[in-house]
C-alpha cells in the first residue's frame, strides 16, 4: 500500500501530474478577490476566513476527478482490483496521496495568502489548524464522489454536484473556527465538529468508495 | 487437482447473460485457449474468472488471490519509466524481482525509458512482463498478443510455457495459434439464449 501511495505522489509531481493545479487555482482566486471587492482592509479581513476556506475547497474539487479516472482509463484500476491490496486500502491510499499533493500544499500556502487578505493576526493559527483538520475530509469525501462517477465519460460535473453538498459542513465549521479565532471567541465546538466529520469520512467513505468502484468495474 | 474450475457458469454483461452453462477445469501445467468470434463473451468470461465481476449464475472455484489478470489496457503510467512501472507492480504483489521479467521480454535496454515513449508492442511486452512479477499461479489473459510482432509472440509463448512448467496454469483468449500444448475451448455453443424471460431486470435497468 505504501508503494501505491508513493507511486501516486510520484505521478503527481511528474509532468502533467496536476500537482500545481489546486495550489495555482487557490493562489489565483485569493489574489483576485481584493481586486474584485476593493482594497478596504476592514472588509477584506471580515471576509478572509470565508474566502480562504471556499478557495481551498474549490482547489480540492478541481483535481478530484483525476483520483480514479486516470487509473480507470489505462486499466490500472482493473489490475489494482485484482491485486493483493484490498480495494478499500487502494481508495484510502489514493485519497491520502490526493491530500498530500493537494490539501497539504494549501495548508502551507494559506498563511501567506491570509496576509494578502488582511486576515486578523489571531486567526492565523486557527486557519492552519482548521485547514489541517478539514482538508483530509475534502480528499476522502471527494474520493467517494470520484468513485461514484469513475465509469462515466465527462463525469466531472456530476461529481461536483454530488460532492459539493457533502463539503458544506466542513466549510461551515472551518470558516466558523477561523472567524471565532479572529474575534477571540471559543473555538472548541466547531473544531470538534469538524474533526468529527473528518474522522468519520476517513473511517467510512473508503468502504463506500470501494463498493462504488466494484460496481463500476463490472 | 484443478487450479481453477467453473461449474454451470453464466456470465452477464450489463445485466444481460452472454454465455451460459459453462463448465471446465484447468489443472496445473495446462493452458486453456478460449476461441470465439468478437462479441461472443470471452472478455466477460475472463473478467468473471478474475473476480472483477460476480457470476450471473453458477460458480467459479479458485483459491482466493490466485489469479493474475491482463487485458487490453496494460495499466502503465506514461511518466514512469519501464523499471518504475514494473517495480510498482512487483511491490504491490509482494516484492518479486523484476530482473528476470525485464530480461525475458527484452526490456532490459529500455528500463530507464518513460513508458509513454514506448511503441505499442513494447508497452504490451511490459504489460505481459507484469505477469511474471505477480507470482500468481493462474494467468487470465485477454488477447495478450495484440500489437506483438512474431518474435515477441514467441517470447510470450515461452513465458507461458515456463509458467505452466513451473506448476502454473493459464486461460487465454486469443485468435492466433501460439504453438504449444493447449486445450481449445470454443465458447460459441454456450451463447446465452435470448428468448428466456429472466425475472431480475433491475440490473439491466441500472
Amino acid at each position: 500500500m505504501i508503494r501505491l501511495l508513493w507511486r501516486d505522489i510520484t505521478l503527481a509531481f511528474r509532468s502533467g501530474g496536476g500537482f500545481g493545479l489546486g495550489l495555482g487555482f487557490f493562489l489565483i482566486l485569493v489574489t483576485l478577490v481584493p481586486f474584485g471587492v476593493g482594497p478596504d482592509g476592514e472588509m477584506l479581513s471580515a471576509i478572509a476566513p470565508g474566502i480562504l476556506w471556499v478557495g481551498a475547497l474549490l482547489a480540492c474539487l478541481l483535481s478530484l476527478d483525476r483520483i480514479f479516472a486516470l487509473d480507470f482509463e489505462d486499466g490500472s484500476l482493473d489490475l489494482l482490483a485484482t491485486a493483493p491490496i484490498p480495494l478499500e486500502g487502494v481508495v484510502a491510499m489514493k485519497a491520502l496521496a490526493h491530500w498530500i499533493t493537494t490539501g497539504l500544499p494549501l495548508v502551507l500556502a494559506a498563511p501567506a495568502l491570509g496576509f494578502l487578505l488582511h486576515l486578523d493576526s489571531a486567526a492565523y493559527r486557527w486557519l492552519i489548524v482548521t485547514l489541517l483538520i478539514g482538508t483530509p475530509a475534502l480528499s476522502f469525501i471527494g474520493s467517494f464522489g470520484a468513485a461514484l462517477t469513475v465509469g462515466l465519460k465527462r463525469g466531472g460535473l456530476l461529481m461536483s454536484l454530488l460532492v459539493l453538498p457533502l463539503y458544506i459542513p466542513t466549510l461551515i465549521f472551518g470558516a466558523e473556527v477561523v472567524r471565532r479565532g479572529a474575534g477571540g471567541f471559543l473555538v472548541a465546538t466547531p473544531l470538534a465538529m469538524q474533526a468529527g466529520i473528518t474522522l468519520g469520512a476517513i473511517a467510512l467513505l473508503p468502504f463506500a468508495a470501494a463498493a462504488a468502484i466494484r460496481v463500476a468495474l463490472r | 487437482m484443478s487450479l481453477i474450475s467453473v461449474k454451470d457458469l453464466t456470465v452477464s454483461r450489463g445485466g444481460m447473460p452472454v454465455l451460459e452453462g459453462l463448465s471446465f477445469a484447468v489443472s496445473a501445467g495446462e493452458v486453456l485457449v478460449l476461441r470465439g468470434p468478437n462479441g461472443s463473451g470471452k472478455t466477460t468470461l475472463l473478467r468473471t474468472l478474475a473476480g472483477l465481476q460476480p457470476p450471473y449464475a453458477g460458480e467459479v472455484m479458485a483459491e482466493p488471490e490466485s489469479v493474475a489478470y491482463a487485458a487490453h489496457a496494460d495499466g502503465l503510467k506514461a511518466t514512469l519509466s519501464v523499471a518504475e512501472n514494473l517495480g510498482f507492480w512487483a511491490g504491490v504483489y509482494g516484492g518479486h524481482d523484476i530482473e528476470p521479467a525485464l530480461l525475458h521480454f527484452n526490456l532490459d535496454a529500455l528500463r530507464e525509458r518513460p513508458a509513454g515513449n514506448l511503441s505499442a508492442g513494447q508497452k504490451r511486452r511490459l504489460g505481459l512482463a507484469r505477469l511474471m512479477v505477480t507470482g500468481r499461479p493462474i494467468w487470465v489473459l485477454d488477447e495478450p498478443t495484440v500489437s506483438l510482432d512474431a518474435a515477441s509472440v514467441a517470447l510470450f509463448a515461452s513465458a507461458v510455457k515456463a509458467h505452466v512448467a513451473a506448476g502454473g496454469a493459464a486461460v487465454i483468449a486469443t485468435h492466433i495459434d501460439l504453438g504449444f500444448e493447449e486445450t481449445v475451448f470454443d465458447v460459441t455453443p454456450f451463447k446465452a439464449r435470448m428468448d428466456v424471460v429472466r425475472d431480475d431486470f433491475d440490473e439491466a435497468f441500472l
